[in-house]
């Protein structure tokens, strides 16, 4: 019975790790920059597909693609930011039309993206296998991948909250969360801060791709829809705003999939659906939000 | 604030589209595929005005277009074959009608983005249910679907489109459309004038997905085999927003316009670049936000101000 | 008779107590005023009493009713209006129409007791916004975008009617006029509490006068108590 449980926590963790770098990355463009990205899914489909590319064409070992990987998807989403987001934000009447502007922006980027990659990578599941071997995890066995991928998530997740906390770019972040406008009047360089902010998300969702794509054999043109919508629903379990509600509701979310998928495969996106209708009836606020 | 003169106008303009519509099977000497071509268009038209009925005066951005379309077509594959055609179709607009307002009591109450997000996913939520229902419970996944003639089809979505013009004519000068225009410009001041303001968001968001519905079932009419994949599509949520934004929001000639030249152009595009042509519209869709949030009807509005201020300067 | 009876009002934001136990009346017919330094509550318990918040405890009792958590359409159906600090209107619709959806929706039939000033056009004439039904509410000045709002308030046919700041940012001239619109409105039997930071206007109009301060009421009674008051004088030196 303990084993079990140990058993599900681990495997529940796994991909609660991916879902975790994911819903901060979003979280970051929604809570701060304020776009609502519903292309967020196809930076994570990109991520996969550069993984794949890599290591299927020139071998480069994904863990190496990593760091080729995460500063170019941040400089193309940081670049997208100031070419599409930030007219829409300067010539918008106000906060709440440029939300709406800029989740329609996002819808367009949405299918842009998605032809893109299918007209470069075509329609059918791509995969590749690293790591596969089966290693011997605080009693149970899982793959090698899958416990390089929690660790990857965990690092990259502290490494991210000591940036928040510690840095000066990070303090201008969480200035710009609370009031950008504020903000800008004390110096911040407003634009700057959002596009960066933007760029990150593009970065960790880049990221979380490339870690799943280790994992599981489903790169395809067409899976970056599911994780934004799991993407959502994390963020606003932990609380619109909340990076670290963000982080601890993405592991949440990974062990409810977990335990759902053992007893039921096709249900685990309808079991997440109905806690978000919960979270949306009893504390939209979420577990951490104000 | 029409004169009369222009709301004369617009009268006549619609019955003359309506008597052109009525008789086009006449113009194209019923060809199977010309009236199926039209109806494609009456069927974007339709959504697109349902989607701007509730969308454009609320502000509140609904994804769940295909949703409630998709709820229609699976009206269509449950029913086709024992019920008559005009019921099948009603139910699945009445299926439609309580599924968004029960949607729309729980989100609505939120703000705009939690409605948003909801309505992206509940595409999504209804087949993913759905497929899993069909695998594990039915055994089989997909239905067949009788198809009436394409004469019996095109004549049903005339009908369609002329009920929702009239519903969206009908509400923009009811205390109800004046209500649904007091809560875009503030909530607030909206509740504390009287205005029970979820319940008259509700129940607008219910009546455009009611006509979605109505849509999903009359068109899937044509289609021999149904299955979730195929019938809740997201980019049917995708399309009419696409239009509103393109052709504008205000007036009602707006939406109609915009979708019948994008749906005339993807007609096109799907035949001519079928791996092309997400990315034009996607495109277009950026540039349309970027350049010309208010759509053609901005335009048009902007331009005949200016003609009519000259007219206000030589009086 | 009191109109408004409000009982142990609390109201937290995070850790912020924005009102604190609050205990209050509004006498019918009367004018009250609530004045304040700024970030006193005095809008916090405007919205406690018009539903646009719910107390974290506490009651409010309207004509006898116990009106707390009920929601804001319900509350004005019953007779409470309200205006707004900053300027609500309904900008792309016609002063005719914000005035209209007032009528239509915040005054329902079995409503004994109610000042009746007419339909929509009467309303716009009483506030002094003759002739100007079809301008479009935004091209209006700011004070005729006030006289709107309270139009739009009073064409719900309240009972107590809650003016927030109404004269703020207007001339003298415009205030003197503000000023004896609500004593027009008290005439006709309305029962009114106005957040104010004109002081002469305060003084002046109102019969009683509340002062807040962090959230608690410090102080109450006629004008002349007020400004005699040394708690009052204290809170205030230095505005």
């Amino acid at each position: 019975m303990m084993v079990k449980l140990v058993d599900i926590l681990i495997g529940g963790l796994l991909m609660g790790g991916i879902y975790a770098l994911i819903a901060v990355g979003f979280g970051l463009q929604y809570g701060v920059a304020r776009v609502l990205n519903i292309a967020h899914g196809e930076f994570i489909m990109l991520g996969s597909f550069a993984a794949w590319t890599l290591f299927t064409v020139l071998g480069v070992s994904p863990l190496i693609s990593l760091f080729i990987c995460a500063p170019a998807f941040f400089a193309i989403g940081f670049v997208i930011y100031r070419v599409l987001y930030t007219p829409l934000r300067v010539s918008a009447e106000s906060p709440a039309a440029f939300e709406g502007n800029s989740m329609l922006a996002s819808f367009g980027l949405l299918f842009v993206i998605q032809n893109l990659a299918l007209i470069i990578w075509g329609a059918p599941v791509k995969g590749y296998s690293y790591m596969a071997y089966p290693v011997s995890f605080l009693g149970t066995v899982f793959p090698a991948n899958r416990i390089v991928t929690l660790f990857a998530s965990v690092v990259l997740g502290l490494t991210f909250y000591f940036f928040l906390a510690n840095t000066r770019t990070g303090k201008a972040i969480r200035a710009a969360a609370q009031d950008a406008n504020a903000a800008e009047l004390m110096g911040v360089h407003i634009n700057r801060v959002l596009a960066l902010c933007f760029g990150l998300g593009a970065m960790m969702a880049a990221t979380g791709g490339l870690l799943l794509s280790m994992t599981s054999s489903v790169t395809t043109p067409f899976m970056g829809m599911e994780y934004t919508l799991i993407a959502i629903i994390v963020v606003v379990l932990g609380g619109l705003g909340n990076i670290k509600g963000s982080f601890i509701g993405g592991f949440i979310l990974g062990l409810v999939g977990y335990i759902v998928t053992s007893y039921e495969p096709g249900l685990s996106m309808v079991a997440y659906y109905v806690i978000f209708l919960f979270l949306l009836l009893v504390r939209p606020t979420g577990l951490f939000g104000k | 604030m029409k004169t009369r003169k222009k709301r004369y106008g617009s009268i006549i303009s619609y019955i003359v589209l309506l008597i052109l519509l009525v008789l086009m099977p006449v113009f194209i000497s019923s060809s199977s595929y010309k009236l199926i071509f039209v109806a494609n268009i009456l069927m974007y038209v339709v959504l697109t005005v349902s989607w701007a009925m509730f969308s454009g005066p609320t502000g509140y951005i609904s994804l769940a277009t295909s949703a409630f379309f998709g709820v229609g077509v699976y009206s269509t594959a449950l029913f086709s074959a024992e019920l008559p055609l005009i019921l099948v179709i009603l139910i699945g607009g009445i299926a439609s009608f309580c599924l968004a307002y029960l949607v729309g009591s729980i989100t609505l109450r939120l703000k705009g983005m939690y409605f948003t997000m909801f309505t992206f996913g509940l595409v999504e939520l209804i087949r993913n249910l759905l497929h899993w229902y069909e695998v594990n419970i039915t055994g089989t996944v997909g239905r067949m679907v009788i198809s009436p003639d394409a004469t019996t089809i095109y004549y049903t979505m005339v009908c369609i489109f002329i009920a929702v013009i009239f519903a969206s004519y009908l509400i923009k000068r009811s205390r109800f459309g004046l209500a649904l225009q007091g809560i875009g410009e503030s909530e607030d001041a909206a509740a504390h004038t009287g205005i029970n303001v979820t319940r008259v968001k509700s129940v607008t968001f219910a009546v455009s997905a009611f006509f979605m519905g109505l849509t999903g079932a009359a068109m899937s009419l044509r289609w021999s085999y149904v299955d979730p994949t195929m019938a809740f599509d997201i980019s049917r949520s995708f399309m009419p927003v696409l239009m509103a934004i393109f052709g504008g929001m205000g007036h009602l000639y707006a939406p109609i316009a915009g979708a019948s030249v994008f749906s005339i152009l993807e007609e096109i595009f799907t035949t001519k670049f079928p791996y092309y042509y997400m990315l034009l519209f996607g495109l277009t869709m950026l540039l349309v936000i970027r350049f010309m949030p208010l759509g053609i009807e901005g335009i048009i509005e902007r331009l005949l101000k200016r003609k009519n201020s000259g007219y206000a300067e030589k009086s | 008779m009191n109109i408004l009876e409000a009982k142990g009002l609390n109201k937290h934001f995070g850790g912020l107590a924005a009102t604190s136990n609050v205990d209050g009346y509004i006498r019918k017919g009367e004018i009250l005023g609530l004045i304040g330094p700024n970030g006193a509550g005095k809008t916090t318990l405007f919205n406690l009493v018009s539903g646009a918040l719910k107390p974290d405890s506490g009651t409010i009792t309207f004509k006898g009713v116990d009106i707390t958590g009920f929601k804001p359409h319900k509350i004005a159906r019953m007779g409470i209006a309200r205006t707004f600090q900053s300027v609500k209107i309904f900008s792309r619709m016609s002063v005719l129409d914000n005035t209209r959806l007032g009528y239509l929706f915040g005054s329902t039939k079995e409503k004994e007791d109610k000042a009746d000033l007419g339909d929509a056009d009467a309303i716009l004439d009483f506030v002094g916004l003759s002739g100007l039904g079809d301008r479009r509410a935004i091209d209006l000045t700011l004070a005729n975008q006030k006289r709107l709002e309270v139009a739009r308030a009073l064409a719900t046919k309240p009972g107590l009617l809650l003016l927030d700041e109404v004269m703020a940012g207007l001339t003298p001239t415009e205030v003197a006029q503000a000023m004896e619109l609500v004593k027009k409105i008290r005439d006709r039997g309305i029962t009114i509490m106005m957040i104010e930071h004109v002081m002469k206007a305060i003084m002046t109009i109102c019969d009683r006068i509340v002062v807040l301060d962090h959230g608690e009421k410090i102080a109450e009674g006629t004008p002349e108590e007020i400004t005699c008051n040394k708690t009052v004088i204290e809170v205030y030196l230095g505005e």
